[in-house]
This record gives structure tokens, sequence and C-alpha cells, in this order.
């Protein structure tokens, strides 16, 4: 009699209560090793890979591709070869009476919804997570992004940390008025939100533009900046694929904008037809064309980046880490390249320009290590 | 941003624009409520409660209850946007549409043109159109193809809450005179829309679905219809793309051909009766234009050419159904293999 490992619908962020099961990537009756990925699992932000838990023979497919069903159903099992089909069935019988029993008796569920503040510089949109009293971490998009780019990371870091999730003005559901167009500027965006919040520190990671950001900060703010650890982060080098940008500001159709999004990612398929409809649906808000043409403009333009900040950060005496995806196609993993202490420098393989949604868990371990 | 109807999406695109815009006015019938009368002041927010709740924010002064003359307040309507306000005005039915047509047709929609560019005509007329409601014959025409004929007229049919905050809010906003359908039996249809304004660009459609086999063009009601069939298709190994062409006029006639190149294959789907409708419109313009690309015949579904019927079991059968989108999308499918082998 073989052990039985259940494969059930993954929770991929706080928002999360059900997926589909978009494809599985093994047939019934093959081997599968510890972490090798099983299924592609498809929800309203992201299309993502089921990971395995165990090593076995994936014996059964209770969900076929293409059905929903809430976190926690079971999707399918893992045994040896040897296990009785009939002990299958019962395997099978008894989770999903276990789970009709324990949805029955949840109450229904609710996503956290994000909190508008007000503050000098207008609405603020954040979405916060983890206990009150612990040490505050503040997640900063990048440009075009939102608050929703941290689905993974935020519930990832939420059990040690109180993380706050901002959208940065220009974008989400905040103020579409930007304070201006440079990081340090935009940077008071970060200091509104702390006091808004009435938090004195914070550990502060930021992506991409949002990176070039959380360091004009912590240089402004140094007793406010507990640590920094930044994710591809803007302002370290000249070269940026500028026809990114342009392809992103320029589409239209999902199909465009897919194609223009397939860039961030190492693995094109994680961009979701929700994500892309979602992105579309921002870019309609009054207000938002202009502030992201002026975020561009201003710092980006014809493959180069208008803004240096790696002499700022050099003279920054504040805990460090540097993530960077191996092959990032928008800003070359070149650029981390002495930027932080070698055992601080984390350069991953198989990683785009979204270290955070491509390998949330890496990221947040390396944050861990700085933040304590 | 949370969950909103179609009547609510329409009534938060009028608020935001009446906020941001102080020429923006409504005019229409009981849409202040009541007629003046004491103790009915916004009673029924227009005939379906759309307007409900603006007359307490707007006052009278911006919220114009009308008598039943459309020809008075259209003609009304368009008078003070040539001279500088932006009315939105509510024309209950469609149906009742063709005692001003010398207002929208000889006035409103030549402006611009007889006066050499110099007049601008920035109004809305709102009106409800389409089958299922139970009211027969002379409250139940999609009458969209006869303003979609007239040059200088743009033609607005939102397919979802979403779509219809957007492109009311891009309605006010535009220069032209705008007819913008509603459709009576979506009102209660709810998604989510964000609580922000935003316009959805006119002339750009919308690709609902995206697949490789067939191009469904769909307006309106019909195209949540056509997106059902497309997903029931689906379980069969056929892919379709749904375009929500969005506006009538103007049409987004490119993004038909160029998916229409890629599929080889199109259905168009029209509530409109069948002659001169915008199901034959596109399908002219796809057989002009893109003849070498298609595979299959094109395939129209529309209703019968009869009025609507009152019998419910029969006003059920007129309306185009998702089970007859479907059946066309296989006749597309099966006549392209025929041809193929």
């Amino acid at each position: 009699m073989g052990d039985i490992t259940a494969l059930v619908m993954p929770k991929f962020g706080l928002a999360m209560l059900e997926g589909k099961v978009a494809a599985w990537l093994k047939a019934e009756g093959e081997q599968v090793s510890a972490g090798e990925e099983v299924a592609e699992i498809e929800t309203s932000k992201i299309t993502a890979a089921l990971e395995s838990p165990a090593a076995g023979t994936l014996r059964r497919i209770v969900a076929p591709a293409g059905e929903t069903l809430p976190v926690g159903a079971l999707i399918g099992l893992l045994t040896d070869a040897a296990t009785p089909e009939a002990e299958i069935d019962a395997f099978v019988a008894a989770a999903q009476e276990r789970f009709a029993e324990a949805m029955a008796s949840r109450v229904s569920e609710v996503a956290p919804e994000p909190t508008r503040l007000d503050t000098p510089l207008g609405t603020i949109n954040v979405l916060e997570a983890g206990p009150a009293d612990a040490a505050a971490v503040v997640l900063v998009h990048g440009f075009g992004g939102g608050l929703d780019n941290f689905l993974f990371l935020q519930p990832a870091l939420a059990g040690r940390y109180r993380t706050l999730a901002l959208d940065l003005p220009g974008h989400g559901g905040s103020t579409k008025t930007l304070p201006g167009t440079s990081p340090e500027a935009m940077a008071g965006a970060i200091g509104a939100l702390l006091d808004a919040r009435g938090l004195e520190r914070a550990h502060l990671v930021g992506h991409s533009l949002g990176g070039a950001i959380a360091t004009a900060f912590a240089a402004a703010h140094p007793g406010r900046s507990a640590s920094l650890t930044l994710i591809s982060p803007a302002g370290m080098g000249e070269e940026i694929n500028t026809g990114y940008i342009t392809a992103f500001l320029a589409a239209r159709r999902p199909k465009a904008l897919t194609a223009a999004l397939e860039t961030l990612f190492a693995d094109p398929s994680l961009v979701s037809r929700e994500m892309v409809d979602a992105i579309l649906r921002f870019r309609r808000l009054d207000g938002v064309e202009a502030a992201l043409s002026a975020l561009a403009a201003a710092n980006f333009a014809e493959g180069r980046q208008k803004i240096a900040l790696r002499a700022t950060l050099a003279g920054l005496s504040l805990p460090l880490a540097v993530i960077w995806g191996r092959e990032d196609r928008v800003i070359p993993a070149a650029q981390a390249e002495g930027l932080a202490p070698p055992e601080r420098l984390h350069l991953l393989d198989h990683v785009g320009h979204m270290a955070h949604l491509e390998q949330s868990a890496e990221v947040a371990r390396v944050i861990g290590e700085i933040a304590g | 941003m949370s969950r909103k109807s179609f009547r609510q999406a329409i009534n938060e695109a009028l608020r935001q624009e009446m906020e941001r815009d102080p020429t923006v006015v409504l005019m229409g019938e009981d849409v202040a409520g009541g007629m003046g009368a004491a103790g009915e002041q916004d009673a029924w927010g227009g005939p379906l409660g759309v307007t409900k709740g603006l007359l307490q924010h707007f006052g009278r002064e911006r919220i114009l209850d009308t008598p039943i003359t459309e020809s008075g307040f259209i003609g009304a309507a368009a008078g003070a946007a040539v001279t500088g306000l932006r009315p939105v005005a509510e024309l209950m039915f469609v149906d009742f549409m063709g005692v001003c047509f010398d207002q929208i047709f000889n006035q409103a929609a030549k402006f611009k043109y007889m006066f050499g560019g110099k007049a601008k005509t920035p109004m809305v007329i709102r009106t409800m159109y389409g089958a299922g409601f139970r009211a027969a014959s002379q409250h139940s025409q999609c009458l969209y193809p006869i303003f979609t004929h007239i040059p200088g007229l743009k033609v607005v049919i939102p397919s979802s809450p979403y779509e219809a905050k957007g492109l009311l809010i891009q309605s006010i906003r535009d220069d032209d005179p705008v007819i913008f359908f509603e459709h009576k039996v979506m009102y209660d249809l709810e998604e989510e829309v964000p609580d922000e304004p935003y316009a959805i660009p006119f002339g750009e459609a919308n690709f609902v679905r995206e697949g490789d086999d067939v191009t469904i063009v769909a307006f309106g009601r019909m195209v949540g219809f056509a997106a059902q069939a497309a997903d029931a298709v689906a379980k069969a190994g056929i892919s379709c793309t749904v375009i929500d062409p969005r506006t009538a006029s103007p049409l987004d006639l490119g993004s038909i051909l160029e998916s229409v190149r890629e599929t080889g294959r199109l259905v168009v789907v029209d509530e409109a009766s069948p002659r001169c409708n915008l199901a034959t419109d596109i399908s002219a313009a796809v057989a002009e234009q893109a003849f070498e690309a298609l595979k299959a015949p094109i395939r129209m579904v529309s209703p019968p050419h009869a009025p609507v019927p009152f019998s419910p079991a029969l006003e059920d059968l007129y309306v185009p159904s998702v089970a007859r989108i479907e059946a066309a999308v296989r006749a597309t499918m099966s006549a392209g293999a025929r041809r193929a082998a």
C-alpha cells in the first residue's frame, strides 16, 4: 500500500479564492519528481505553475483542464504504480467529502480589499497584510505596474511582517496626479504612506522604477529606511529596453499588450488574458495616459535611462540586497554587477524582469535574510 | 472597484461627467420625476430608474423634465448643444424616435457640415432598445441601423456595465451628436466597474475572445451571447475570436478585416431586423475587402423579418439565441471543411 499525495488547487496570492486548471503538464501514469511542474493554474490575475509537493506517479487527474475549483479542492493525486485503483477511488471520495464539509462550514471568504488613504499627495491606495505590530515592509511596484504585482510575494511575507503594497501616484487606485516625475519626487508617496499609517520606519522593497524610487527614498530618509531590497531596479545603468515601454504604451488590443507583457517574463505563458484586460482597463482611467507618458518621457528615452542612482545607492549605509533575473529583457542583469556585496547579489536563473512574480519564494527568502 | 449594474454604471457616468463639467445637463421624460408636482421629486429617476438620485445632487436647473414631445425636446437639445451646453437627452424608447427624425437627421447631424465645421453639436441621446422585455412590437425594436446610415451621427451600443460607463463618458465628451443605445433587459446585469471615471474611445473594437477558427462579430446584448457560444464550441475544439465593435458608427472595420484574415470565417450576430442591418453591412464590407481570405460563406444571425411578437413564446424564438450562434459557427466550420476536401 503506497502513500498517496493529494494535489490541490493552490492559493496564489491573498485575493485568490478559486482557480482554473489551464493545462496538465503531465499525463496520468507519468512519473513526477518533487518540485516539478505538473499543471498550469489560471487565476483572475495570472497563470502560474503548480509544483509537485512530492515525487510519485500521477495516477489520477481529478479536475481535467478547463475546470474551475475553489482553493484547496483536490485536482489530482500522486502515488506509486502499485496502489490499486480501488484505494485511489476511496482516497478521492474521502478527500472530496472532507473538502465539501470544510467549504460548507467556511464563513464566506472575502478577499482583502485595498484601502484608499487620504494623504497630502492625494489618494494613496494600499493593500495591507500581516500583523500590525510586526516590522513594516513597503512594496513598491515599477512603471505601469500596481500593488497586484506583489500578489505572490505579499502573502509570502505577511506571516512575519506588516506588509504594505501601494499603488504609486499615476497607477491603480491612487491619485493620477504625479508629485513629479523624478524618482525623488515619486518617493514622496512612500513617505506619505508611512505618515498616513503612523509608521516611522520600514523595510523597502522596490521593483524596476520602484527600485529607483525606493533608493531615492532611502537616500532622502535614511532614518526611515530599515533595509532596501531591489528587484531589477532602474537607475543602475544606462541601458534599458525602451521598446518594451513604447509597446506597452501603444498597445490597444489584448494581443498587442500580451506581446508586450511577455517581454517581462522568462516564461511568457505567465501572461494571462485577465492580467492583460486589467491593464487595458487601468490605462483607460482618467489621467493615467498622461501620467504614464510623463513618467516614461522623464525617466527613459531611446534605449537609455535618464536617471542615475548608482552613486546614491553606493552612498547608503543600510542592509541591501539586489535580485535580478538572468533573463531580464527590460533592464539587463549585467547592471547588477557591483551593486551589492556578492553574498547580497542574487542572480536568478529562468527569471525575467519580474522575479517577485516568477520566483516569489526566493525573493521572500532574500528579504527575510536582510530584514531579519 | 465594485460590482455595479448596467443601470448604476450609466448613473455613475452621468454623475461624474456632470461633476466634472458644469455644461452637462440632462433632459427627458420624468428624469427629474413627477413633472414638478409636490412630493414627487425624483419619483421615478427616469422610466427605468437610471437617473435616480441625480436631481438631489444637481438640482432642477440641470435635470430637466420635458413634456412628452420628442420632436420638441430633441430639437431643444440640439439647439442647446450648438449654443454651448452638453445636453444628455433621454428618449425613453428608440421606437419613438421617428417623430423627431428631422431634428436628428436634418439638424443635429448636419450642423457641423453645413456651417463649414464652425459649429459643434455635443449632444447625447440615450435610448432603450431591444426585445425580450415582453413589450410588444412598438417598444422592442433595434433601430440602430437607421442612425448608422446617417453621416454625422455616432452610434454607440454598449455590451456590458463596464463598457456602458466608459462609452457614455466618451459620448458626453465627444463633440458630435451621439445616439447611445441601452438594451432594456441588460439594466440589472452586474460586473466589476471602476469607481473612477474612464473613457473608452470610439471606433476601437473590443476583442472579447481571441481564437483561430472563426470570427464572430456581435453588438450590444448579442456580445454576451456570442461569448457564450464561443465557450460552448471551444469544448468541441473550435476556437473563436469574438469582436464587439462597441460603436456602429464609427465602425472599426480594420479590426474585423484583420481578424477575418486570420480565421477565414465570419459570423455576424445582430439583434436588428435582417434587411439593411449591421450584419449585412459588415458582411458586405468583408466580402468586398477580404473575399480572398474567406474559407466559407459568411453567416448572419438575425431575427426574422417580422415585427417583434407579443407572445412570449414567439418573442423568445424571435431573438437570436446562443444555440443559433453556435449552429452558425459550426456551419461555417463544416462548409470550410467541405471546400478543403
